[in-house]
């Protein structure tokens, strides 16, 4: 049987559509995980990404932390968390945020810190005050690049807590883990697709985000 | 650390065996994505309007999470290493293509064009001259691939004891044993630093002409400040062009 049929069979059956165990309360539980995720790491790492840009110093702090980052092993540490943590939320949680907060430290930190410095010189010398500069200047100009950090940390995000699943989490990821568990093929590949439909929700997301928010100035000037 | 080295048997594997099915399962998959990329950024750099795509297609395939990948290929491949090195070896292409393209393209147009005096040939240019000045650029890719893909090996666990040291995490959930979880997350850490310290070594190795330490860089960087590229040289530079790892 083909991987389409399983698909098929698995989003026309009505029974998957009701209940605790159904798509839109599994999507919806992923979803609520993901933004609580992203919000905490955003909250973390785009305060420090935009100081240390903004004056330019912590460049190789911020290096040491993302290669340490990139070096733990994801899924190790879910389960990790999970055994020493035990059931809840919040043993998800912890490797959520801590994965996420590198990619947007280290992408709003060079966002920053790579704008053309010729309109800041400019903003400093109309008397501009540090924060302003940051806030007014530096942010605009370098948004595109700020979001594609948060990007990639919500994308992450998305991913990993299909992984979850497998330490009692819901969101879609239970029917990749239940499925396999009780050789049930289709509801595996129904799962899947889920997953692959919310991380491209997410690019789509931030792909309209960026539309509208990045000055259409700022965006001409990247395409050129 | 009691029992930290215990392996259990029904892994079928001692501990140096598990560290080097890791390794397999993660930089063959690697290596095979980088033999694809070298051509495909040659096409790229070439054809200048089949980047903007090529970009746009790897933006999307790098986002489809790889349980996703795992469990839809089983169909193909079955419970098999095969069907966890796919994935990888596609996250590894994604990942390259635009290093390579990058850092191709970050190569001065004098350089080119005194190649083409020479009489040297488009392949020949691509393998000898531009490839050598890219190799920042995609050692810096190397790093971030391998680095993932040590990592996502461990995921293979979940589609039955494909996971290399991954598997030692379900093992340690099934027999309530910490220890064993503990090990997993440190080997594998430690494999990824090995690895990317391989890398930093080669980079090295291989262009002997860049000035010695990142601090030194950085300052001539500094300087040369209204050079568009030299806030490549940074050390978060590549980490930021770059994406980081999915699950």
């Amino acid at each position: 049987m083909n991987v389409l049929n399983f698909i098929e069979s698995f989003f026309t059956n009505s029974a998957h559509w009701r209940g605790y165990d159904g798509i839109p309360q599994r999507v919806w539980e992923h979803i609520q995980y993901s933004v609580a995720a992203l919000s905490i790491a955003a909250a973390v790492g785009l305060p420090i990404g935009l100081v240390t840009g903004h004056t330019g110093r912590g460049g190789n702090a911020l290096a040491f932390v993302s290669a340490a980052a990139r070096a733990l092993p994801t899924f190790g540490l879910l389960v990790l968390m999970f055994v020493w943590l035990g059931l809840g939320v919040l043993p998800v949680m912890v490797p959520l945020v801590v994965l996420a907060i590198p990619p947007i430290l280290i992408t709003t930190y060079e966002a920053v810190r790579t704008v053309d410095p010729s309109p800041v010189d400019a903003a400093r010398g109309m008397g501009m005050s540090e924060g302003k500069i940051l806030l007014q200047v530096e942010v605009p100009a370098a948004l595109q690049l700020i979001l594609s950090g948060l990007r990639s940390a919500a994308i992450q995000i998305v991913s990993t807590a299909t992984i979850a699943a497998y330490v009692s989490l819901g969101g879609v990821g239970r029917y990749i883990v239940d499925g396999l568990y009780q050789r049930n093929y289709e509801k595996v590949v129904g799962g899947a697709t889920l997953t692959a439909v919310l991380a491209l929700l997410v690019l789509v997301v931030f792909w309209a985000v960026g539309r509208g928010a990045v000055s259409p100035g700022v965006r001409r000037r990247r395409a050129a | 650390m009691n029992g930290f080295f215990d392996i259990p048997s029904d892994l079928q594997s001692s501990y140096l065996g598990l560290v080097s099915t890791h390794l397999q399962e993660a930089l063959i998959p690697v290596f095979v994505g980088f033999a694809l990329a070298l051509p495909i950024g040659l096409l790229c750099v070439r054809v200048r309007w089949l980047y903007p795509p090529v970009l746009w297609i790897t933006t999307v395939l790098y986002a489809i999470p790889s349980l996703a990948f795992f469990v839809v290929l089983i169909d193909y491949t079955g419970l098999s290493r095969l069907t966890v090195m796919i994935p990888l070896t596609l996250y590894s292409l994604v990942i390259l293509v635009p290093s390579v393209v990058d850092g191709v393209r970050s190569v001065p147009e004098e350089t080119n064009a005194a190649a083409a005096a020479m009489g040297i040939g488009l392949v020949r240019r691509y393998v000898q001259v531009q490839l050598p000045i890219a190799v920042p650029a995609i050692i810096a890719g190397l790093r971030v691939a391998a680095a993932s893909s040590i990592s996502l090996v461990s995921v293979g666990a979940l589609i039955g004891n494909q996971g290399a040291l991954g598997n030692l995490l379900t093992t340690a959930m099934l027999y309530q044993r910490p220890a064993l979880a503990v090990n997993s997350v440190v080997t594998t850490a430690v494999l990824a630093v090995l690895v990317d310290a391989l890398l930093v070594l080669l980079r090295k190795l291989l262009t002997p002409w860049q000035p010695p330490s990142d601090r030194k860089v950085r300052r001539t960087a500094a300087r040369a400040a209204d050079a568009p590229g030299a806030t490549r040289t940074s050390p978060t530079a590549g980490a930021a062009r770059a994406p980081e790892h999915v699950s």
